[in-house]
């Protein structure tokens, strides 16, 4: 198995604030890998790193076994995303006065391959159907679940190698999260290979295959999925045992 | 004349004023719609694209190419629109350099930062504006000290449209200004909706760090943005001085005011809107100086942006941010 995005001691912030203290993680072709942690752990800054939103201050990030960022630059994020790097940010930030379809083709903005997109458009549309329903409707009036998917089919049509999720579950209905990471699952089974960051830890373990833990900048546990899952250690401080 | 003719022809009047302003208040709304940035320096910038023009002018009667003292005979129609877009890509040029030299390296800066630098750019185009009009060319008639008005030749031929007869005055120059102001702003509309670019731009506007996740290079959408924005005020800048015969260092004030309240009634941010609004202060200036008075015009004008600041902050055609989260 190779690896497909290497994130190796990472060092970023804002201000005179430090965020990330030396991050490093993996994720090989085909798998899906989880980063849970608390609120505030770095976890999304992780992801608008490797973006190329945040600039790094140390360590680097590898992808598809190409440099793309170390302090002092990297690739510009517009760049990485037509090398496949796809994020769907937290909060979801579509595009609320664009209709549905507009968002969707937002994606597809660095492509010039029509059937590519049509195809494309099609396997959103056979995921997430309420989209298609919705095709003329603006962005905005979506309820936060709807959204989340519209993020989700935006992201696929940006031709993703590896998609980066920010916690795709937030704030939205608990039958909706089903639907979502099924279509995650299944995204993955079809060959896409995912970064999954999420507070809901039980959910993302079960999907993942491995997984990190952050905590306040740093690292401090990654094992397989499965026994992270009943590691004293996580169930205590992600799942609500005590 | 009965009323009702006073009537249209202040409506003329409005329109084409208006027409001249939405132009100008097109370049305050779109760039505030991409970087947030009150660009106060916008009117200023436009007066420059008069003295732009006129200079062109000056330079082609020099060169005996164009016969100065009897410009009005006949209508050149071909040295208007010539005017139009070089003034138009002189101030659009100038517009992205300002933003790159200026506004670029405060992007991430306190909002208050960014427009108190705009206040400063503003202040260096009218200064620039007074030292232009100090420059010495035959073709600036009116005065020869820096600070007076300069005559801006008659283009287009003067008769009224509507007979000799008529009590409405219709003259090309009104003509003239729509003319070129309409279809800029189909051109615009369809550049934004269409284009690869002008959808960029819409996406920046909506969200710049989503914008950026679909592989948008921001930077470049911006330097459009103010590239687009500076054309249109320069190229208002031709047709209000034609349609003024006369241009000033201090032209850009009040035309950039009613230019900025256009934008605020129409809801800033929204090009819809800036047109809107530009017509419709157009037509408020009109008739306040025709049924009121003329020494009033500028405090029902700004009443009216009162008002609205009060009562519909978001403006006629803006959109509340109600966005979910």
């Amino acid at each position: 198995m190779s690896a497909l995005l290497e994130i190796k001691g990472i060092v970023a912030g804002y201000g005179s604030v430090e965020v990330l203290h030396e991050v490093s993680l993996t994720v090989n072709e085909g798998e899906i890998v989880t980063l849970i942690g608390g609120n505030g752990a770095g976890k999304s800054t992780t992801l608008m790193c490797t973006s190329g939103i945040v600039p790094l201050r140390g360590g680097e990030i590898h992808f598809a076994g190409e440099r793309i960022s170390a302090a002092g630059g990297g690739v510009r994020a517009d760049k990485l995303v037509g090398r496949g790097l796809v994020q769907v940010p937290e909060g979801r930030r579509i595009f609320p006065r664009m209709t549905v379809l507009e968002n969707l083709m937002m994606g597809a903005y660095g492509r010039d391959d029509k059937a590519g997109i049509a195809a494309d458009l099609e396997k959103v549309y056979a995921l997430f159907d309420i989209l298609k329903q919705r095709s003329a409707q603006l962005g905005g009036t979506l309820s936060g679940g709807e959204q989340q998917m519209l993020a989700i089919g935006r992201a696929i049509l940006s031709k993703p190698r590896l998609l980066m999720m920010d916690e795709p579950s937030m704030g939205i209905a608990p039958i909706l999260v089903a639907n979502i990471f099924r279509a995650v699952a299944q995204l993955n089974r079809e060959g896409l290979t995912i970064l999954l960051v999420e507070q809901n830890a039980n959910a993302a373990l079960r999907l993942a295959r491995r997984g990190y833990v952050l905590e306040t900048g740093r690292v401090t546990l990654t094992d397989d999925a499965g026994k992270l899952l009943v590691d004293p250690r996580v169930r205590e401080a992600y799942l609500g045992d005590s | 004349m009965t009323p009702t003719e006073v009537f249209m022809q202040q409506v003329i009047y409005g329109l084409s004023n208006g027409m001249i302003i939405a132009l100008v208040a097109l370049g305050y709304t779109m760039v505030y719609g991409i970087v947030e940035l009150i660009n106060f320096a916008h009117g200023d910038l436009f007066m420059l694209g008069g003295f732009f023009a006129l200079t062109i002018v000056g330079a082609l009667g020099a060169a005996g190419v164009l016969d100065i003292a009897h410009m009005g005979d006949h209508s050149n129609w071909l040295l208007l629109f010539g005017l139009v877009i070089a003034a138009g890509v002189f101030c659009g040029g100038l517009n992205v350099a300002i933003d790159r030299v200026v506004y670029k390296p405060m992007r991430k800066s306190p909002k208050l930062t960014q427009l108190v630098a705009a206040i400063g750019v503003s202040f260096i185009i009218v200064n620039l504006g007074l030292f232009w009009g100090g420059a010495p060319m035959e073709v600036f008639g009116g005065g020869n000290a820096a600070a007076a008005s300069k005559d801006f030749p008659e283009i287009l031929e003067g008769s009224n449209l509507l007979g000799e007869d008529s009590n409405i005055v219709l003259r090309l120059e009104d003509l003239a200004i729509f003319i070129v102001t309409i279809p800029l702003m189909i051109a615009l509309t369809i550049f934004v909706k269409k284009t690869r670019l002008g959808r960029g731009m819409r996406a920046t506007a909506q969200n710049p760090v989503a914008a950026k996740l679909m592989g948008i290079d921001t930077d470049r959408v911006i330097s459009a943005t103010f590239l687009i924005g500076g054309f249109l005020g320069g190229a208002a800048s031709v047709m209000w001085s034609l349609y003024n015969n006369t241009i000033s260092f201090q032209m850009g004030f009040r035309a950039g005011m009613d230019a900025f309240t256009a934008a605020v009634l129409g809801g800033i941010g929204s090009m819809p809107g800036a047109m809107l609004g530009g017509v419709l202060i157009g037509l408020i200036r009109a008739m306040s100086d025709q049924y009121i008075e003329t020494r009033w015009t500028n405090v029902v004008v700004f009443g009216v942006l009162i008002l609205i600041l009060v009562f519909r902050p978001s403006g006629l055609l803006g959109l509340k941010q109600r966005e979910k989260v």
